[in-house]
């Protein structure tokens, strides 16, 4: 038996492109959807993979990254099933691409107009660890009642001196909508602001999709006198010498070396001497 | 005199058989404090709760500050409670958020309002928890690690620190030892009238009512059976319950 | 200098080919066949359909085959492939008061029209190993067969309390709106019954069982008796469009449980039984029993009783119970996390830092 192109059948694919156009017209705000069961497990990005397969093209080159990296195995066998399902070019060069699927990173290289970022996003309630209840939690969105999400802040900075959240920071959309920017690290946080391309979030699990259109506002939440300020590990790359970019730790053996590497694989080969 | 602050009229209310609101119109007016008394079962929490928009009435009207609250849309009334209005609960366990520091949850409101500035914040919250006698270097404390009065002053403090117009407060010293709650009386006192609020508090404490209050409601049944000011009503009560009620032969 | 870790595209068909190695196991013995599997580890197949939310013998058993005896997996290869087929429309209501029955009892009766018919059913063997099984033998003879009392189905126990007023109704179902599909729309809170037993229908049998325990062991007690549980085959009749009338497509083999419970009354209703209902693809009494045991505590907020049992809690129980959800979403953790764990890393350094 063959498959569809890009596995969903043309009506699924229509139902998501329509939950898609709506979260491009309320930026920031969770879309549900009628997510399928994927052939790749809940957790593995099927709610990125149902986008992307709703958006690609036989034209589209695809390029799909985990941890900032083109060849760890779960980018390895999404792009697989890419390749496989819709026959589409891929890449691993982050200006080549019209699409790029990503769990945990954005690509250093400043994406252009025209280019599509789909996110995997295993949680899109910002609020969730506060109040778990969706029927509350969709409500809180509805009356922008953001302060309990402030309060966790203002706890961090109480407690710890300054916000705890490292990774899946919450970003404001637009002025209006709270949003997860999915686990980034909160060093990834500012190139959602005003980026040239389109970024869609999809989470298949929990039935949700939700976008970011070009050149919108996304502003990290933070306090007037404690500034947003995320944290990169004080080195260059050891491989390109880059100081400006995200940077893995490679512990190197078992008494205590190690050294940091670029966490995007793309930009790193591209820099490297 | 100027227009009320919120006035009810004709609220009725039926659980069942049980008729708890039966006919009910109050009003109050800026800056005043309006006991409602009564024993258990009379209505006077449920009155509190529909006065706050947390029930509906079978038939009547709640109007603040000429709207109608029980038209208003849920967003209208969460709007109302996080901004114009305050509720101190009974238990202050119902008002607190136990897992957040006494500095988190007096900043609450504060933040809810779009203040976002962390040191005002942490100043406002110390200064009120000066305002209800609790040591400044608590501020990073969790709530559970407070006495029980403590608790009912930091609920009052995360309450009243945005100067809401009108407060409700639900037997606000029940539960706590004699002595603790003559001292959080005499705080409530000050407090509203250093900053001129007006306060609907239901009580079954007569001495509270005479302390605070510059009216008093006397509920029986679901209907009022009397009003007025407090001294007339407890100095010259006019319903026999009234008077059951002020010379303590009722039990509360 | 280092080099990071590259291959990941010959590791994964490295451990595809172990994966089909280990499938197989020993090659010196026979290979298991679909049909054995369906044939005779038909429970394994009937749980699989039932999570998957595909009733098909032939791929649930299939399904068993390739997840080696993963249930949870086999239900997950079963929903991707349903994910593939497009959906022509609904069935019409199955008439499980017409099933052909192979089991079917009330605990409530001692002898009720229509008997006690046992089936095949675990309930009164002794739980002894049988030797006799690890070695190959004939096939047992026959069952006997009894004739059954009366023609016709037999009435069904909630009808007969109905009767008598004991039973309350079920609220009256709206015809001109279609049910609800949770196959094609996300789940929404709160729910209606219709959706809510699509989500327990399919749900994960260790979950309700554990909820439904709970709800015995006093939280949320709703005092259950197991009505009836009957078990046998029903058709499966569809309108299509292009006729306007029902024609039968098949019969597909269910079990249905309609526990009896007893409820105080309140102000407006007097005290009566009310209904928790389960039902259930295949042959699946510990899962259909359950589920009407978590159904009936979901009813709890309707009939007015005190709630905050876990079994009580729509949100928690609709969105814990699907198994190929948990277990993606707890699998997913091995899943690489360095660039968080970094970040995570780099901020316990900064506010040790800031704390000396």
């Amino acid at each position: 038996m063959t498959y569809s192109y890009a596995f969903l059948d043309e009506a699924t694919k229509r139902m998501i492109r329509r939950a898609i156009l709506k979260a491009v017209a309320i930026p920031g705000h969770q879309v549900p959807f009628g997510a399928r069961e994927m052939p790749l497990p809940y957790g593995w990005g099927t709610g990125g993979i149902q986008v992307t397969a709703s958006i690609i093209g036989r034209s589209d080159v695809l390029k799909v990254i985990d941890q900032g990296a083109d060849d760890t195995t779960n980018a390895v066998s999404i792009r697989r099933f890419f390749a496989r399902t819709a026959g589409v070019a891929t890449t691993t060069h982050t200006a080549e691409a019209s699409i790029i699927q990503t769990r945990h990173r954005i690509p250093e290289r400043v994406l252009q107009p025209g280019q599509i970022i789909v996110y995997q996003v295993p949680m899109p309630e910002p609020l969730s660890r506060l109040e778990p209840r969706v029927v509350e939690s969709t409500k809180l969105h509805a009356l922008a009642d953001y302060g309990l999400m402030q309060v966790r802040l203002y706890e961090d900075i109480a407690r710890h001196g300054r916000s705890a959240s490292a990774y899946n920071h919450p970003v404001m959309v637009n002025g209006r909508y709270l949003m997860s920017p999915s686990p980034i690290p909160a060093f990834d946080n500012p190139k959602m602001d005003r980026m040239p391309a389109l970024q869609l979030f999809g989470a298949g699990r929990e039935k949700r999709i939700y976008a970011v259109p070009p050149y919108t506002s996304v502003k990290s939440l933070d306090f007037e006198d404690h500034p947003f300020d995320p944290i990169r590990a004080p080195h260059p790359c050891a491989i390109c010498g880059a100081t400006d970019s995200y940077l893995d730790e490679i512990v190197t053996d078992d008494v205590g070396g190690r050294m940091f590497v670029c966490s995007d694989t793309d930009h790193c080969e591209e820099r490297a001497p | 005199m100027s227009a009320p602050l919120m006035q009810a009229t004709g609220l009725t209310l039926n659980f069942g058989r049980i008729r708890a609101l039966d006919d009910v119109g109050i009003s109050i007016w800026p800056g005043e404090v309006v006991a409602i008394v009564g024993e258990s079962g009379s209505g006077k929490s449920t009155l509190l709760r529909v006065l706050s928009g947390q029930a509906q009435a079978d038939a009547g009207q709640v109007l603040y500050d000429g709207q109608d609250v029980g038209a208003m849309t849920e967003a209208g009334r969460r709007r109302l409670l996080r901004a114009e209005w305050g509720f101190v609960h009974q238990n202050p366990r119902d008002g607190l958020r136990m897992a957040v520091s006494a500095g988190g949850n007096i900043g609450e409101r504060l933040m809810a309002q779009g203040n976002c500035h962390y040191g005002n914040i942490r100043k406002s919250a110390a200064s009120w928890l000066q305002k209800v006698e609790i040591e400044v270097d608590r501020l990073d404390d969790l709530p559970r690690t407070f006495s029980g009065g403590m608790q009912q002053r930091l609920q009052i403090a995360r309450t009243l620190v945005t100067e809401p117009r009108l407060i409700f407060m639900d037997e606000p010293t029940g539960g706590l030892d004699v002595s603790v709650q003559a001292r959080l009386l005499d705080l409530i006192r000050a407090l509203v009238a250093e900053l001129g609020l007006a306060v609907l508090i239901v009580t079954h404490d007569i001495a509270a009512a005479r302390l605070l209050a510059h009216r008093i409601v006397v509920m029986r049944h679901g209907r009022v059976v009397e009003e007025g000011l407090t001294d007339r009503v407890l100095d010259d009560p006019q319903h026999p319950y009234t008077q059951l009620l002020v010379t303590s032969v009722l039990a509360a | 200098m280092y080099v990071s870790v590259k291959g990941g595209e010959q590791a994964i068909s490295n451990a595809h080919a172990w994966l089909a190695e280990a499938r197989r196991g020993d090659a010196a013995l026979p290979e298991l066949s679909v049909e054995q599997v369906e044939q005779q580890l038909t429970l394994a197949v009937d749980r699989v359909m039932a999570e998957g939310a595909c009733a098909d013998r032939g791929l649930a058993a299939l399904a068993v085959k390739q997840s080696r005896g993963d249930l949870i997996e086999a239900a997950f290869l079963l929903r991707a492939y349903r994910t593939t087929l497009p959906r022509f429309g609904g069935s019409l209501p199955l008439d499980t008061g017409a099933m052909r029955l192979q089991r079917r009892i009330s605990a409530t009766y001692k002898d009720l029209p229509g008997g006690q018919l046992l089936g095949p059913t675990f309930d009164y063997t002794h739980r002894l190993l049988e030797f006799s099984l690890a070695a190959a033998g004939e096939a047992p003879p026959p069952a006997p067969e009894m004739e059954p009392e009366e023609p016709g189905p037999p009435p069904r126990v909630t009808a007969l309390l109905a009767q008598e007023g004991l039973m309350a109704a079920e609220p009256e179902g709206d015809d001109d709106t279609p049910p609800p599909d949770l196959t094609r729309d996300p789940l929404s809170c709160p729910a209606s019954r219709a959706l809510r037993l699509q989500v327990l229908a399919r749900g994960d049998e260790g979950f309700l069982l554990g909820l439904g325990y709970s709800t015995q062991r006093g939280y949320g007690n709703n005092h259950p008796f197991v009505g009836e549980v009957r078990m046998g085959e029903a058709s499966v009749e569809v309108v299509p469009p292009e006729l306007g009338f029902a024609i039968d497509i098949g019969d597909i083999t269910l079990t249905e449980c309609q526990m009896v419970n007893q409820f105080k009354g309140s102000l407006t209703e007097p005290p009566q039984f009310t209904r928790g209902y389960g039902l259930v693809f295949g042959h699946n009494e510990r899962k259909a029993m359950a589920m009407a045991l978590v159904d009936r505590a979901l009813r709890g907020a309707e009939l007015g009783e005190d709630g905050g049992a876990p079994a009580q809690d729509e949100e928690f129980v609709l969105y814990h119970c699907d198994n190929v959800e948990a277990t993606g979403f707890v699998e997913h953790l091995k899943l690489p996390h360095h660039v968080d764990f970094q970040s995570e890393l780099e901020n316990v350094r900064a506010m040790r830092a800031a704390q000396q």
